[in-house]
């Protein structure tokens, strides 16, 4: 999130889209629900008519995958009636920026695309630059090659009746939405969004998020209170497993992985340095050098940056298509893999294709499955389907503290990085996660410098022990090593600091090894001051009282910055665009900002707002996706229709797949549209809460939620089993036929939709069913490479 | 000072914290559900389910509601139920709190149907395993200790809401006249009569049939035999108790 939780309050339209708020994070509600008693008005926009729409002032239905031509009809819908807050949009956005000549846009494909290795040439997408190497700029948003421009003319295709054609949304709802959403461009509004899974697992997730962003942009709503982009995290600390960067291509604190050409540390940070030549940009990732230096400090203690950078792994591309989850259990599939940590998680059940990803567990040699509760990935072998004679993976299952058991931090969905203090003790003398890897790297250690190997160095060198005390795991040393220390007497700033004093923000790293740090974005998070994120005051000023900021209550990333982005908030004199919600205020060269941490100290106008950026503002024009610079409305990999109304390029041309995989297209033996989501009840695979058996008494089974008119079709009661199909693989599940689901008019035909929750499997409970995943294709986005499981084709049937 | 519960029904979202709460607090263990065609699961109170979340759907020319019932005993101001009491102290009406508590003593009942079939709100039922006659007892082991009800601790919402009885018919009154602009059918369900009030967006029955009691002026539709019978039995059992 932006924002975060009780920032929703502040919010006069909150757009509910791409998620179910009320039943998948129940806590949102306190305050949506607050908001609401203030005045505002909340909109959701759903297939289904779910819990989330009981409590919404509006309720507008469209036909999963299609998010992105209601986004773009909504950005045609603000710039054909000039409902844009003109000076965020001039000040903060590259609307103003000219677009160079090489890049075009044609029938659905943007320039640069490179139909053998479907991939993009970037490069086709640059800004035209002036003498100066900084983009050229038009304010006055009048040369057609503007961004501004460039924007009105990609989206004046999406007209309303082309858009009801394909979504299937009525179109009294649609401009009901557009009319109600497009109302918080005024600078005393504030208009968010709360999105979830319904918009990230399609082949344009990312692009669905920036058609959102960019919306935000466009009505200024990005920096205040009550706006922003606020992506519900799914898991309490998912947010802290992302900075951290538990994925392939990042490293902590978003920092890049390295490529096998990248061969000197020098290299590596120019390639990811950015540089501005305006001064008044202040291009914050300019200081990457001294992160990406202080996070080698950090693992190897007493090599120098520039020698321990080669012991960083390299990849050989950036590309999800070649590193991410699909392709991963894919090559597994192929016997590419020999061993597996499957570790807090169960992917035979939550990844895409079930089926495939069981299947790819056959072929492994070993197995360690660390959890507390046994499940259906240790147990893969004895599954539906499994001849465990046959198979020869070796599974090693280690039982685990849970959370409560164990001490350290989480960082929710706001960024907050609260500490947890341990509750009892685990049974029998299980262990918490972080014992377990430091026992297992330790003997690793152990091994390599007893046996050697092909390089040992990275590992034997590896300064393991600056996360243990005596042996033994220590989560509070932990977390100051990701703040990080001096590893040297220096001054920095004035300031003079001993060997092993705490770095007292981001701000003091150093390149030349004199700090380290584990993630800078979390540098000011354990410093002299102390554990920083086991705070707990409620105290405030009248100003952070005014917006509910609890500057003192636990630690928010980046230094305690509670609403990103928030010098968008004020005008270039620094006064708040709504003075009645007021997130920072400039008062003077002596007293300065107040409220909020400012993004940045600097004086109003000093620096463009947008920090994060290379050149400092927003991005309308987003050059750097894998998909292209605007957001295009694509079908979903299997989809009902063969073609729509925007371009004759059906599916994304650079969406990841595995061309040896079958889809349904205009399938007639699949001609539903299917979709997967969660229930308050339970929890991810609901491995943790399907052991509860309060919870499964709630929500005991797999079921489909259908509409009365298709369940007629088919000649199902009511509470019946069914079976559903799809290409990969079938299952079965209790048809709930309700009223909440309503067949869709697309392109002039009846297409229905169905959907189930992907929470069950196999072991337990024994009539609980299986996960839908089963049903869910090896497909992904391009950049991300998160799976397409939330728009497929499936059928279903009297079972 | 004696408590009520006011219940903002417009305010709930289902997520059922309440109705596991209940189970948690109670130590009450899962019943073996299976699913029926509807997320309402337990299908009906029991023995060992106090707190149970009902959903109802409602369609209306052609706009829907999808109505969330979270049901438990409503701890009647004059109770009912205690003319279905032949053992002296099977039910404990406590002066305190208002709170209506059945005791073990209800095990020793010879006619525990009586106390179902006694209440306007079809709420106590017969634990098997004991014997005795259960319903929510208002967590009077929180409530004299200074916390809240397991099941109004948990509410996200706000829509479960606990306190000295003035406190709460003022907020239920408030929470109305908000709901009204909203809701024009909205209501208080009898608010005279109950420790427990609800504030419905629609009518009552729509949510179910018990919301509102049988007597109620809100009431629609006739009888049920078994309210009936219920009806006709009460003074018989008043005069033998």
């Amino acid at each position: 999130m932006t924002n975060h939780w009780i920032d929703l309050k502040n919010s006069d339209t909150i757009l509910i889209m791409g998620s179910n708020a009320a039943e998948n994070h129940p806590i949102s509600f306190k305050w949506v629900t607050k908001a609401q008693e203030n005045g505002a008005t909340v909109i959701h926009v759903d297939p289904r008519f779910t819990r989330t729409s009981t409590k919404a002032d509006m309720h507008a239905t469209l036909r999963s995958g299609t998010d992105i031509s209601i986004l773009g009809g909504m950005i045609k819908y603000i710039l054909d009636n000039d409902l844009i807050f003109k000076e965020y949009v001039v000040n903060y956005t590259n609307a103003s920026f000219i677009v160079g000549d090489d890049y075009t846009f044609e029938d659905g494909i943007f320039a640069g695309f490179d139909s053998k290795n479907k991939t993009y040439d970037k490069s086709k997408w640059a800004f035209a630059m002036d003498a100066k190497g900084n983009p050229k700029k038009d304010p006055t948003l009048k040369d057609p090659k503007c961004v501004y421009q460039m924007l009105k003319k990609h989206y004046e295709r999406y007209t309303l009746d082309k858009i009801v054609e394909i979504s299937g949304m009525k179109k009294a709802d649609l401009i009901k939405l557009y009319e109600t959403y497009a109302a918080t461009g005024k600078s005393d509004k504030a208009g968010t969004i709360m999105y979830a899974m319904g918009w990230t697992q399609h082949t344009v997730g990312v692009q669905n998020i920036r058609s959102m962003a960019m919306i935000q942009l466009l009505l200024g709503n990005i920096g205040i209170a009550g706006g922003g982009v606020n992506a519900l995290r799914g898991e309490s600390n998912v947010q802290g497993s992302t900075d951290h960067c538990l994925l392939y291509h990042i490293l902590p604190g978003y920092l890049k992985t390295p490529k096998a050409t990248q061969q000197s540390l020098a290299a590596y940070d120019k390639v990811y340095t950015p540089i501005s030549n305006d001064p008044k940009s202040a291009n914050w990732w300019a200081n990457y050098p001294k992160y990406s230096a202080s996070l080698l400090k950090a693992m190897w203690r007493d090599q120098d940056p520039k020698d321990s950078f080669n012991y960083l792994p390299k990849l050989d591309s950036g590309s999800a298509a070649d590193y991410s989850w699909l392709t991963l259990f894919d090559k597994m599939d192929e016997g590419q893999f020999k061993g597996l940590f499957a570790w807090g998680m169960n992917p035979a059940c939550s990844g895409a294709n079930s089926n495939k990803t069981r299947s790819a567990m056959t072929k492994l040699d070993w197995m360690v499955n660390v959890n507390i509760f046994p499940n259906e990935t240790g147990w893969f072998w004895e599954g539906p389907g499994m001849d465990p004679s046959k198979i020869k993976t070796e599974v090693f299952f280690l039982p685990c503290a849970v959370s409560i058991e164990k001490e350290g931090s989480i960082t929710n969905s706001g960024r907050w990085m609260q500490w947890r203090y341990k509750g009892p003790d685990a049974p029998n003398g299980l262990k918490p996660d972080g014992d377990l890897i430091y026992e297992l790297m330790h003997e690793i250690q152990e091994l390599y410098k007893k046996e050697g190997g092909a390089y040992p160095d990275p590992i034997t060198k590896l300064s393991w022990d600056g996360i243990a005390t005596n042996g033994v795991f220590d989560p509070h040393k932990t977390a100051k090593l990701i703040n990080g220390f001096f590893t040297k007497d220096t001054e920095v700033k004035g300031k003079k600091f001993k060997k092993g004093d705490q770095i007292p923000s981001f701000a003091y790293l150093q390149t030349d090894g004199s700090t380290c740090s584990g993630n800078w974005l979390y540098c000011n998070s354990y410093t002299a001051k102390g554990n920083m994120a086991a705070r707990r005051s409620l105290a405030q000023t009248e100003e952070q009282a005014n917006i509910g900021l609890f500057p003192n209550f636990s630690w928010c990333w980046p230094v305690n910055r509670r609403i990103l982005y928030n010098r968008a908030s004020v005008d270039l004199k620094g006064n708040p665009w709504n003075p009645k919600k007021a997130v920072i205020k400039w008062t003077g060269p002596k007293t300065k900002w107040q409220g909020d941490i400012p993004d940045g100290g600097w004086a109003p106008g000093d620096k463009y707002a947008f920090i994060m950026r290379k050149h400092g503002f927003g991005q309308l024009f987003g050059p750097g996706r894998a998909d292209g610079p605007f957001p295009e409305h694509y079908e979903p990999l299997e989809c009902p229709v063969k073609s729509h109304p925007f371009s004759s390029t059906l599916h994304n041309p650079v969406a990841l797949a595995f061309n040896d995989e079958a889809k349904a297209v205009c399938n007639p033996k699949f001609p539903l549209v299917g979709t997967t989501y969660r229930v308050a009840e339970h929890w991810q695979t609901g491995l943790m809460t399907r052991n509860c058996d309060w919870l499964t008494e709630a929500e005991p089974q797999i079921f489909v939620e259908m509409s009365t008119e298709l369940a007629e079709l088919r000649g199902i009661k009511n509470g019946e089993k069914v079976t559903v199909s799809s290409v990969r693989g079938t299952l079965w599940a209790v048809a709930i036929v309700t009223k909440r689901l309503k067949p869709f008019t697309i392109q002039g035909t009846v297409v229905h939709q169905v959907g189930l929750p992907w929470h069950f499997g196999w072991t337990w409970p024994k009539d609980g069913g299986d996960s839908a995943n089963i049903l869910t294709p090896s497909a992904g986005d391009p950049n991300t490479g998160i799976p397409e499981t939330k728009a497929f084709m499936v059928n279903v049937s009297k079972a | 000072m004696s408590k009520t519960f006011f219940i903002d029904l417009t305010k709930c979202t289902a997520c059922r914290g309440c109705q596991v709460a209940c189970k948690q607090w109670k130590k009450l263990p899962a019943e073996k559900t299976e699913n029926w065609g509807s997320h309402q699961n337990p299908k009906d109170l029991s023995g060992i389910t106090l707190k149970l979340v009902r959903f109802n759907e409602v369609e209306e020319d052609g706009k829907i509601q999808w109505l969330f019932f979270p049901e438990q005993c409503r701890h009647c101001v004059e109770p009912p139920c205690l003319d279905a009491m032949t053992v002296p102290g099977s039910i404990v009406h406590d002066k305190e709190t208002g709170a209506v508590v059945y005791t073990d003593l209800t095990a020793k009942e010879k006619d525990k149907e009586a106390f179902q079939a006694s209440c306007p709100y079809d709420i106590p039922r017969i634990n098997t395993e004991t014997g005795m006659v259960v319903k929510c007892d208002m967590c009077i082991d929180r409530v004299k200790a200074g916390m809240l009800p397991a099941c109004v601790a948990t509410c996200p919402t706000g829509a479960m809401n606990f306190g000295d009885r003035d406190e709460m018919l003022a907020l239920a009154e408030k929470s109305l006249t908000k709901a009204q602009k909203k809701y024009p059918n909205a209501e208080l369900i009898d608010a005279e009569s109950v420790r427990v009030v609800y504030l419905v967006q629609t009518d009552a029955d729509s949510y179910y049939q018990f919301l509102s009691a049988d007597a109620s002026t809100i009431k629609k539709g006739p009888m049920t035999r078994k309210q009936f019978l219920a009806k006709l039995g009460n003074p018989i059992k008043h005069m033998t108790s």
